[in-house]
């Protein structure tokens, strides 16, 4: 029975040995092992052995059963691990082929500059106001400190539907509306699209933007207009560039000023593009004129207040390189998905 | 405003270099646009002196000269000059040198003589003989005088001059001249600003009330006339450093006496005029309105239509000049004008500056006269070119003036308080400072009363505002230290409206659309295009009465022919698919013709052809209402906009109201813009969707029990609308059921005719217990039974 035993061993040894596949060891299992397997077989002749014997050949057959298994268990465990590195072998792709992404879509680059400005506003305590486009002559003449027949009407050279109804040429009308609504302190900026009479060409068009500011409050100074403007032309343009304030004349401000950044293409040295000055003009803006707020309903006894005002366009224009604002209105994707 | 250099250093004593003399400047409110120098083209061109001229042995038009320039050896220069002589002082241009218009001077062989350098007329110099009375009509420059030899010409010829070019506000009219800004100049230096001396000989006899009355007829159009007279004229070339400051100035040197008209504007700022006497018929001079119908022929020669808003001059006949733009033809000083009146008077600005601009006629005197002038300075002015005529010996001034000035402007007085002053600036500047720096300026200001003169050329100094802009001006804008405002805290944000449209705009940009931007006026032609019919509402537009042209003479009513354009140029740029969206108003009149301001809603408009179907479109649409929690939406079949495909469009209504279409655009439409590709379009109304919005939502606890799901697929007449099937299966579905999820619908194979297979997947759910088969399947009975009573339905076996 020993010799038996012994030559199960061997066999199996030499199966497990030779086994291929997992299904292979699978199906040796149940062959040795199995209730009705060789090794299984061979106990059940245990009974007729002498009660001296039976110990000896039933230790020897526990360890061969468990040699067996462990012999099983780790030729499976060995034939599953290369299986699994073939598997792997099989399933490489080409990873360098494009993924399936979905097509991103673009903000217009005008909306970027806007969206980006406002941004800096809120983040000091703004909030977006807006305003019809067209507009009484009232709100953009007259309540802002320009009189009929002042040469700033012509300079502008409006779009007009009616006597009274125009194409606003500037986002000011709007300041004049939040002051009316009569909230104070007002902090506000007015992003929107303006209109003048300029025909279409690669630095001018009848339509285009403006975004307009206005702080009133108790005490507000000519320092708190040079203050905030120039937080927010190193947030927008970055902490290098240099501002300046230079006097200048607007109805509706006074003292007014324009303020310059440094020269973006030659960062101040002077350079064709600044005309040699170094610095190129962003804004205007002052101190809101006191008959502007009385106009309006606000006591310039009581308040002080500071506005300003800059064309948008440019600002796209030079921060992206675009040199015909043509192409801003035009919508071509090959242009829009740039941005 | 161009400002010579070499004339400001009559008025103050500036000798800073000219780089910061510009930022200076700038800085106290001056606005310098660019500044050049006269002369600076020409280099190594100098003085010489013709010893000996040959004939050129080779050339018959041709001598060769020998030309002492001050070396040891004269210079051998070849020219075909015909006014060459010898003893004459010439300008000679240097091997190397540059002459205006980028020329570059070499030696040079002619025919087999050398030539050293070139003798150079005026013209080649870059002036003419405006400029040089003295030069020939053709041949070199000849010095008039003896010259000091081998001398820059430019110093020889007195040609050097730097030009500095101004920005002037509107609001500074007394900066349209030399001396308004050797005023700021004198101001920003702190330097002694002289005014120039102005006195009158007067010493022809005669009275000038015999020769010449005035009579204002509209003294709101002109507050004050002037006229002085000149006897015995003597029309000449005026000299040359009057020509010499004209030409800085821009301004063409013509004869003495237009020259000192000229010279006086440029210098006071007060257009002037001249005219010959004997031409004003009546010896008086009318200041009236234009009849209808009534002509003139301008100085320049054009016949100009006048209208009764304008104001003329004219004599007891006559119109003479149109009054501060041009003088007449009929009444212009020539070579034998004897007697000469000149004419310093004041009008109202936006008067002439409206004459200018019917007529077409913008001269440098009505550019002057549109900023409104100080009627002060007219006195200056007339007194100051007679005193020229008398410096110039060409002519004797006629003792008085007959001076028409209704309503004398007096200096007022404005309060100052350095309290609020410093207040308003957020500085510390004192009073005395204050007080130095009205000075400057000619502000005349009194400590005691706290009050300053203001002189009647600063009009725009009216309030202590404006006191204020000048103590910042001059104390220094940059001198202001920048603070970021105290006062009361305000939150900065967006509103709800604005975060929606923001959301609205992520969620399309998401579905890779780019944003587009158009004009919001156009031409009313689109309509036609749109195939929107006559009578349509969106017909009625608010019209722009001064378009740039018809292509842009209507504020849109809708954006689609602004999306449509835009879906154009990319299908004609060959571009295979475009998706573009744009947020924008459209202008809607309350009533035509327009009497209040219209509505300005704002419409969300998406375009897209190729590489998408209408359920691509929808998709977006779905995705952005889902984004902004409309979960209620629905869609009709919408058949009646003219311009979209009536079987492939969809109205979508939020809780029963419209919000907005999505569908394929029209393909005649499509056609009309040149898009060769279907077009889809949807136009969603910004506020309706703000309204319908709901972005607060509760939190529903998560599942505790499995879910049942059923599929089921069943035969439907083709036109029955899925939206109706969904809608019986939730009337049906009891409270378990919890989803129905459409996920097939197929035709033809064995599909009858005009039925088509749609099948759902029901998904059932209870909260508090797990769903027995039996309780399903008695709602799915429900479900079906009601489908096939309802639409006719009939469940396909699996």
């Amino acid at each position: 029975m020993k010799e038996q035993l012994n030559a199960i061993r061997e066999k199996a040894m030499e199966n497990i040995k030779n086994a291929e596949q997992i299904k292979d060891v699978d199906g040796l299992k149940v062959k040795f092992l199995g209730k009705k397997g060789e090794l299984t077989a061979i106990l059940k002749g245990m009974g007729k052995l002498s009660p001296e014997e039976r110990p000896v050949i039933g230790e020897l057959a526990n360890k061969i059963r468990s040699e067996i298994e462990q012999k099983i268990d780790s030729a499976k465990k060995e034939l599953e691990a290369k299986e699994l590195e073939h598997r792997l072998e099989a399933e490489a792709i080409d990873v360098t082929m494009p993924g399936k992404k979905c097509e991103c879509g673009h903000k217009h680059p005008m909306n970027i500059v806007i969206d980006e400005i406002s941004d800096i506003f809120i983040g000091m305590g703004y909030e977006i106001v807006e305003g019809p486009e067209v507009e009484l002559d009232y709100y953009n003449f007259k309540a802002l400190n320009i009189p009929e027949n002042h040469p700033a009407k012509d300079e502008q050279d409006t779009f007009y539907v009616n006597g009274d109804i125009l194409l606003r040429t500037q986002t000011s009308p709007v300041q004049v509306r939040t002051m009316e609504r009569g909230t104070l302190p007002i902090r506000a900026v007015c992003p929107g699209t303006v209109y003048r009479a300029d025909e279409v060409d690669a630095t001018h068009s009848p339509v285009f933007h403006q975004c307009e500011g206005l702080v009133v409050d108790k005490g507000i100074t000519m320092g708190d207009l040079k203050g905030a403007l120039e937080v927010f032309a190193k947030e927008l343009f970055g902490k290098d560039i240099k501002v300046r304030f230079r006097p200048h004349h607007f109805p509706f401000t006074e003292p007014s000023a324009e303020m310059d950044v440094t020269c973006f293409a030659c960062g101040g040295k002077g350079c064709r593009v600044c005309k040699g000055e170094g610095y190129i003009e962003l804004l205007g803006c002052g101190m809101v004129h006191p008959k502007v707020l009385k106009m309006s309903g606000i006591d310039p006894e009581v308040y002080s207040g500071f506005a300003f005002g800059m064309g948008l366009e440019r600002v796209a224009m030079q921060r992206y390189g675009i040199t015909d604002m043509r192409l801003l209105f035009e919508n071509d994707v090959k242009f829009l998905k740039q941005f | 405003m161009d400002l010579s250099m070499s004339w400001l250093k009559d008025y103050v004593d500036v000798d800073t270099d000219i780089k910061d003399f510009v930022e200076d400047i700038t800085l106290s409110g001056s606005k310098v646009e660019n500044w050049s120098e006269i002369g600076s083209e020409i280099t190594n061109v100098v003085t010489g002196k013709v010893m000996e001229i040959i004939k050129h042995p080779n050339a018959d038009r041709l001598v060769i000269c020998k030309v002492d320039i001050g070396k040891d050896m004269p210079l051998t220069i070849v020219t075909h000059a015909p006014n060459v002589v010898e003893g004459a002082y010439v300008c000679v241009a240097l091997d190397g040198a540059t002459l205006p218009g980028g020329i570059t001077i070499h030696d040079t062989d002619f025919r087999g003589v050398m030539s050293y350098g070139m003798m150079c007329s005026v013209e080649e110099m870059g002036f003419d003989r405006h400029d040089f009375p003295e030069a020939p009509e053709e041949g070199i420059y000849l010095f008039p005088e003896p010259v000091e030899l081998g001398v820059d010409v430019v110093d020889a010829m007195d040609i050097r001059d730097k030009v500095v070019e101004f920005e002037i506000t509107s609001n500074r009219p007394d900066c349209f001249s030399t001396v308004g800004l050797a005023r700021e100049v004198a101001a920003t230096y702190k330097k002694k600003f002289k005014y120039p001396e102005i006195t009158v000989k007067e010493e022809a006899d005669g009275d000038i009330n015999d020769m010449i009355e005035v009579e204002i007829k509209n003294p709101e159009l002109c507050p004050r006339y002037i006229a002085r007279v000149v006897k015995n004229v003597k029309i000449e070339p005026s000299p040359r450093w009057m020509r010499k400051r004209l030409r800085s100035n821009g301004v063409r040197p013509i004869n003495n006496i237009v020259d000192i008209t000229n010279y006086v504007m440029l210098e006071l700022g007060q257009p002037m005029h001249a005219f010959t006497i004997g031409n004003i018929d009546g010896k008086k001079i009318i200041v009236r309105n234009a009849e209808e119908g009534e002509k003139i022929t301008t100085l320049d020669g054009n016949e100009r239509q006048l209208d009764p808003s304008m104001l003329v001059i004219s004599d007891v006949n006559k119109a003479v000049a149109v009054a501060g733009v041009m003088g007449g033809e009929n009444s212009k000083v020539n070579g034998s004008s004897d007697t000469i009146l000149f004419e310093s008077a004041n009008f109202n600005g936006p008067n002439i500056r409206i004459t200018a601009k019917k007529l077409g006629l913008r001269t440098d005197a009505s550019a002057k006269y549109e900023k409104g002038l100080d009627p002060n300075l007219a006195l200056d002015a007339v007194n100051r070119a007679v005193q020229l005529v008398e410096m110039l010996g060409c002519g004797e001034v006629v003792k008085g003036m007959v001076d028409c000035y209704p309503n004398k402007r007096e200096p007022w007085t404005l309060e100052y308080s350095p309290e609020k002053i410093n207040k308003l600036l957020g500085t510390d500047v004192s009073e005395d400072e204050m007080i130095e720096i009205f000075k400057r300026i000619e502000l005349v200001p009194d400590k005691a009363t706290k009050t300053v003169v203001i002189p009647t050329f600063r009009p725009d100094l009216e309030s202590m505002a404006d006191l204020a802009e000048e103590v910042a001006r001059f104390y220094g804008y940059s001198k202001i230290v920048p603070t970021l405002a105290a006062g009361t805290p305000t939150v900065g944000k967006r509103t709800y409206a604005q975060n929606i449209t923001a959301m609205i705009k992520n969620s399309l940009i998401s579905n890779g659309l780019c944003e587009a931007m158009t004009y919001s006026f156009e031409s009313p032609k689109v309509f036609d295009k749109l195939r929107i019919p006559e009578g349509d509402k969106l017909r009625d537009t608010v019209t722009i009465s001064n378009p740039l042209g018809e292509d842009y003479s209507i504020m849109r009513t809708t954006t689609l022919n602004s999306m449509l354009t835009s879906l154009s140029t990319n299908y004609n740029r060959r571009n295979e698919t475009a998706g573009l969206f744009e947020i924008a108003k459209v202008y809607i009149p309350k009533a035509v013709p327009v009497t209040e301001l219209p509505d300005e809603p704002v419409k969300i408009t998406i375009g897209m052809y190729g590489n998408t179907d209408f359920y691509g479109i929808k998709g977006i649409v779905e995705h952005t209402l889902d984004t902004l929690g409309i979960t209620t939406a629905e869609f009709e079949p919408l058949t009646t906009l003219p311009w979209m495909h009536p079987g492939r469009t969809a109205q979508i209504d939020v809780d029963g109201k419209a919000v907005g279409y999505v569908g394929e655009l029209h393909p005649t439409v499509a056609k009309n813009y040149g898009i060769g590709a279907r077009a889809y379009i949807a136009v969603l109304d910004e506020a309706e969707l703000i309204h319908a919005a709901k972005l607060v939502s509760t939190y529903k606890a998560l599942p505790k029990f499995p879910a049942m799901i059923r599929d089921i697929s069943m035969l439907v007449k083709d036109h029955v609308y899925v939206r109706d099937i969904e809608k019986v299966i939730a009337a049906n579905g009891g409270d378990i059921l919890e989803n129905i999820e459409l996920f097939d619908v197929y035709k033809g194979g064995q599909i009858a005719d005009g039925y088509k297979s749609v099948s759902f997947s029901i998904t059932f759910r209870a909260d508090d217990r797990t769903l027995v088969d039996d309780e399903v399947n008695a709602v799915m009975a429900d479900i079906l039974k009601a489908l096939e009573e309802k639409l006719g339905a009939v469940l396909r076996d699996k």
